[in-house]
């Protein structure tokens, strides 16, 4: 009942926003019972330990084919959860009260959806579902971008993250329905995800016909991850988004790609990797090393850091592509880290716009004694994206090169393609570094003019590095509820 | 909660408590982390005297299936001996930084700083594995980079402290390969249980692997202890605030490399091939360094070669643990010769940063020592206690440097090559050191500011007074045998070995004295040398071509083929599409609403015709 509830408050408060009832406080009320909510479901999980799925309920709707409008929460549903509810919170909070152009509805609104959508994927027990919700949540996305983006072209940035992401969908929903037609007959129609990964297991599909699946799954997911070479809309649309959505888009919804492969392509076409293993260790060598380089050619800082978080995705597929419980478990603590530390950044890059005639890195200079605050946390948020100890970032990271060495005597493919995917830590140093010392320190520039705003939201942005370090110092808090 | 973990977590807390609670009160919170400093050192004579040092304490940070990283503690020999050397030089340079801080603006971040450098640096000395070892080794980078760029304000400082960041990620780069591999071969990464695995012949490693493994692991301390080609990180990191160079620059964390091959020593010694390579990477270090040294004019930048060059030593010396000598690696008597170095190094070097940082702070921050100029009348103490650790440096009899250098020699015999270019490295050494101080303490003062000069308070004597002792005794049996008895360190059979070393300094003296004396401006420049090499400039070339050329093409073909092609293309494709099946103009959202559709029909089909 409880995951029913988290999935629903937002569509709740969106609906009372739309009836006319206040935008921002009431947004603020939702996520905020969504965080308290996400707390307890998470002491459960740490309590049960996460292997078995907990709080499961289920509405069927249709009896044969079973598809039912299920919710509940394992171990990855659940650290995914919890990433959910925090982004959310801390994207409302930053949140102004109006949009733009005077508006408030849709403008808190589309947060809300986005966020429904994104817990209704990851804690649906349903195939159907779990791709639905995300589409559910996709449609704000784009008409934020479209409506209240930054730059003068926004609505080609809208069309273009539409077309892709939309073109991904429509792949993805191809690979799903091979894999549902494949797996389940006339008379065990079903679309659990935890009946079908049973059948999966008992009828071992053969190696080609895995083989095929497998791809439009892996791609369709893929490219909703901006993987390589299917990044290019990432980047821009982080940079055109207004900053709320920016966060959850980037630090949330985006991770949903990486849970479903690890959700639905791997366990239930086990083979279907196998053969497509060295293909996906060169794209996602394509997202930490191209993409990175990319990322240090970057002029302006929105899409530097745009660039910076599709670059990061190559290492949670790089965890994925371990193919053992260390990769997989690392996986999922970078997607809970690197939603946070994503999130942060777009937070802090969002409160520098406002105060900024331009992101521009070359213009800016020696902010760090005029913002003093911005320029501590941008700090802790850029050593957390760089990966240092301390932070939930540098845990993950690690786990998942272990993860790719486990029980390695030789250096085979995947170690050749981990140790060219460490050298990313010496490229994000160098961005990151850069981007640093040209708007905190040094001199300040020439003709910069510093607007003034009112105050800071100090409050969500301390939450996140709070939680960031939290898990960095502890990431057994997250592991311990992941398999092993 | 162990002694040893109070004297781990205490400076984290006090840096942390620094930047939340005292920003405000700076005095406060430069009290608070020198009297963790404090604390830490008193807790440490209270380690040392333990008798029992195995259980120190242990806690779990991540554990999946095989995997288990620990933060763990173990603690004997060596590791003793460095504890003492970050604890009191760590507590001195707080004390000297209460002085010489005293008016700056950021003094409370200077001191959590310094207060994050202690926690780091000691969880560094402490580390019972690999994967722990790497974590601190990445934060004192941090603490060193936070440091190094104290005045960002400044571009020179700001530039020196990502400099020195981005040179240790490379290294580091290197290091952690280093350690996956190992992890692959045995399966874990406790330093114990892979010098286990080792000796018990488990474990699927095989020979190359292996001297690729330590070599990789080398590149660490390639990094951390900025040895040849990724030295350029530190000359510049003297942008740094002066007691700042003494403490991580010069005494304890630029060390490290030196102190984490000693940890890894098990390895070195069947790594024969890696092992020669870190030979010659020491040997060449101290070379040039100590070339570069005699033509630089900044005095901080000559005790920055001067480190070099002596880290090299240190690096020679414990890469002849994996050098077969009658049959048997030489194993720990190289590494205890090249951790002896490190120690008495430790004392004297840290004196003459210090030492400098007096000077600087007398001489109204001026840094050129053509400038400076009959310190020695004005500056009593401080001249003294500086000559003092110039000729421990130089190594001349009885200070410490002349034992520890002595030891370093005695293994370079193994390899006359090796021993000639030690030689040569010591000569020069005596050389530099002697220009330095001729220049600056004799002579005429060349500038107000050297005239003006007067000592410095007593709070910043105190550490120097307290550092010349050690300089003076720390080579001597009773300074070093509670952690390492004086049997296992290598001495010098004879006389021979040390008379000559010791006339090669005297040549040193000698030549420095003679050549410099009574000149106001350098009398013999050589462009190459004063350049170093030119190598910052070859770096900055090669970063132009391999980095920011690649980036600029990569950003290229991302605008052009990916953007461009692919993806206007599928664009354009999917527009036909629409526009043929209904038929009208395509706008943005409908084209989403079309896919959309789509696909909600063709879900609604399958579950039809799965129905049917």
């Amino acid at each position: 009942m409880i995951i029913d509830l988290i999935v629903f408050i937002p569509v709740i408060a969106a609906l009372a926003i739309g009836l006319g009832a206040e935008g921002r406080k009431t947004a603020l009320g939702a996520a905020g019972a969504n965080l308290i909510l996400g707390l307890i479901v998470i002491s459960e999980l740490m309590r049960k330990g996460g292997e078995e799925l907990i709080f499961e309920t289920s509405t069927v709707i249709l009896e044969n084919p079973k598809l039912t409008l299920g919710f509940a929460v394992d171990g990855m549903s659940g650290v995914l959860l919890l990433l959910t509810v925090i982004v959310t919170f801390c994207a409302v909070y930053v949140s102004p009260e109006k949009a733009p152009d005077g508006k408030v509805k849709l403008y808190h609104i589309a947060p809300l959806l986005i966020s429904a959508g994104a817990l209704g994927a990851f804690c649906s027990t349903d195939l159907f579902f779990l791709f639905a919700f995300h589409e559910l949540a996709l449609i704000p996305t784009f008409l934020m971008i479209g409506l209240y983006g930054h730059g003068r072209d926004k609505l080609a940035v809208a069309w273009k993250i539409t077309i892709y992401l939309g073109v991904g969908s429509l792949i993805l929903l191809g690979g799903l329905i091979a894999l549902y037609s494949n797996l389940t007959s006339a008379e065990s129609a079903t679309f659990n995800i935890a009946d079908l990964t049973a059948i999966a297991e008992t009828m071992q599909l053969d190696q080609e016909v895995q083989k095929w699946i497998f791809l439009p799954l892996f791609l369709g997911f893929g490219i909703l991850v901006s993987l390589f070479p299917f990044h290019s809309w990432a980047a821009p649309a982080y940079a055109s988004a207004p900053t709320s959505i920016a966060m959850l888009h980037a630090g949330v919804l985006k991770k949903f790609g990486l849970y479903g492969i690890l959700r639905v392509a791997m366990p239930m076409l086990p083979k279907g990797f196998e053969a497509w293993e060295g293909l996906i260790l060169v794209l996602l060598l394509g997202n930490i090393i191209y993409v990175g380089f990319v990322t240090i050619s970057q002029k302006y800082l929105d899409r530097m850091l745009g660039n910076s978080s599709v670059m990061h995705m190559g290492y949670a597929f790089l965890g994925i592509a371990c193919v053992n419980h260390i990769g997989w478990n690392g996986a999922v603590l970078m997607m809970f880290a690197h939603g946070i530390s994503i999130a942060l950044l777009f937070a802090l890059c969002g409160s520098l716009r406002e105060r900024l005639s331009t992101l521009e890195l070359s213009e800016i200079g020696g902010l760090a004694s005029k913002v003093p605050f911005l320029a501590v946390s941008f700090g802790f948020a850029a050593f957390a994206s760089i990966g240092l100890p301390g932070f939930a970032n540098f845990a993950s990271e690690i786990t998942i090169l272990f993860g790719a060495f486990n029980g390695a005597g030789e250096v085979g493919n995947l170690q050749k393609a981990a140790i060219l995917a460490l050298w990313g830590v010496v490229i994000s140093a160098v961005y990151m570094l850069r981007a640093y010392r040209n708007v905190f320190q040094g001199d300040s520039a020439q003709g910069l003019t510093l607007v003034r705003r009112d105050s800071l939201n100090k409050i969500p942005i301390i939450l996140m590095i709070v939680v960031l370090l939290l898990t960095g110092f502890f990431p057994n808090l997250i592991l311990s509820m992941l398999p092993s | 909660m162990t002694t040893a973990f109070i004297i781990l977590l205490l400076p984290l807390v006090a840096a942390a408590s620094n930047l939340l609670l005292l920003r405000k009160k700076a005095n406060f919170s430069a009290f608070v982390s020198t009297f963790s400093a404090a604390i830490c050192l008193v807790l440490t004579f209270g380690l040392i005297r333990q008798d029992d040092l195995n259980n120190l304490g242990s806690f779990n940070w991540i554990k999946i299936a095989d995997l288990k990283l620990d933060i763990g503690i173990e603690l004997h020999g060596l590791g003793l001996g460095m504890i003492l050397v970050v604890t009191l030089i760590g507590f001195l340079v707080h004390l000297f930084s209460l002085g010489y801080m005293r008016e700056d603006a950021g003094k409370a971040r200077y001191f959590s700083g310094l207060s994050l450098f202690m926690f780091s640096m000691t969880g560094i000395v402490f580390a019972d594995n690999l994967a722990m070892m790497f974590i601190f080794w990445e934060l004192v980078g941090v603490s060193s980079y936070l440091l190094i760029g104290h005045w960002y304000h400044k571009n020179t400082a700001a530039e020196a402290a990502k400099k020195a960041f981005l040179v240790n990620r490379i290294g580091d780069f290197g290091f952690m390969i280093g350690i996956l591999l190992i992890w692959g071969s045995f399966g874990s990464v406790n330093f114990v249980e892979i010098e286990g695995s080792l000796r018990n012949g488990n474990g699927n490693y095989d020979k190359g692997l292996l001297n690729w493994s330590v070599f990789c692991i080398f590149c660490g301390a390639i990094g951390k202890s900025a040895q040849v080609p990724l030295h350029v990180w530190l000359p510049d990191a003297m942008e740094g605030p002066t007691p700042v160079s003494a403490l991580i620059h010069a005494a304890t964390m630029v060390a490290a490399g030196v102190f984490m091959l000693t940890k890894v020593l098990f390895l070195i010694e069947v790594a024969p091939t890696a092992a020669s390579v870190i030979q010659y990477v020491g040997a060449i270090t101290a070379l040039i360094a100590a070339l570069m040294a005699t033509q630089q004019n900044d005095i901080k930048k000559i005790l920055a070669y001067s480190t070099l060059s002596q880290l090299g030593y240190m690096i020679m010396a414990v890469g002849f643990a994996g050098l077969l000598s009658g049959g048997e690696v030489l194993g720990e008597k190289a590494s205890n010769a090249g951790f002896f170095h490190l120690y008495t190094h430790a004392f004297f070097k840290a004196l003459l940063f210090l030492g400098s940082g007096a000077i600087i702070y007398a001489c109204h921050h001026e840094q050129n020592i053509w400038k400076m100029g009959g310190l020695i009348g004005r500056m009593k103490v401080t001249s003294f206690t500086f000559l003092i650790a110039t000729a421990a440096l130089a190594g001349i009899y009885p200070l410490s440097g002349f034992y520890s250098k002595d030891a370093i020699m005695t293994i370079a015999a193994n390899k006359p090559l090796l021993l000639v270019i030690g030689s040569f490295v010591a000569f020069l050494t005596a050389f530099y050191m002697t220009r330095l101080c001729v220049v600056v303490f004799f002579g005429r003062a060349r500038s107000w500011s050297s005239e003006e000069a007067k000592e410095v308070p007593l709070l910043m004597l105190v550490p120097l007074l307290v550092l010349t002792i050690g300089a003076i005794f720390a080579g001597q049996t009773f300074a070093y045998s509670w952690f390492v008895p004086s049997k296992d360190i290598p001495h010098p059979e004879g006389v021979v070995l040390p008379l000559i070393l010791t006339a090669i300094a005297v040549a040193g003296i000698i030549a420095g004295f003679f050549l410099y004396r009574g000149r106001d401006q350098e009398p013999y420049p050589v462009q190459v040398l004063s350049r170093k090499f030119y190598l910052d400039e070859i770096y900055i070339i090669l970063v132009r071509i391999f980095q920011d050329a690649v980036a600029w093409v990569a950003k290229q073909i991302d605008r052009l083929l990916i953007d461009g092609l692919l993806v206007r293309g599928v664009a354009r494709l999917v527009t036909e599409i629409g526009s043929v099946l209904r038929g009208m103009q395509s706008g943005n959202l409908q084209g989403y609403a079309f896919l959309f559709g789509v696909g909600v029909i063709l879900v609604l089909y399958i579950i039809n015709a799965a129905i049917g």
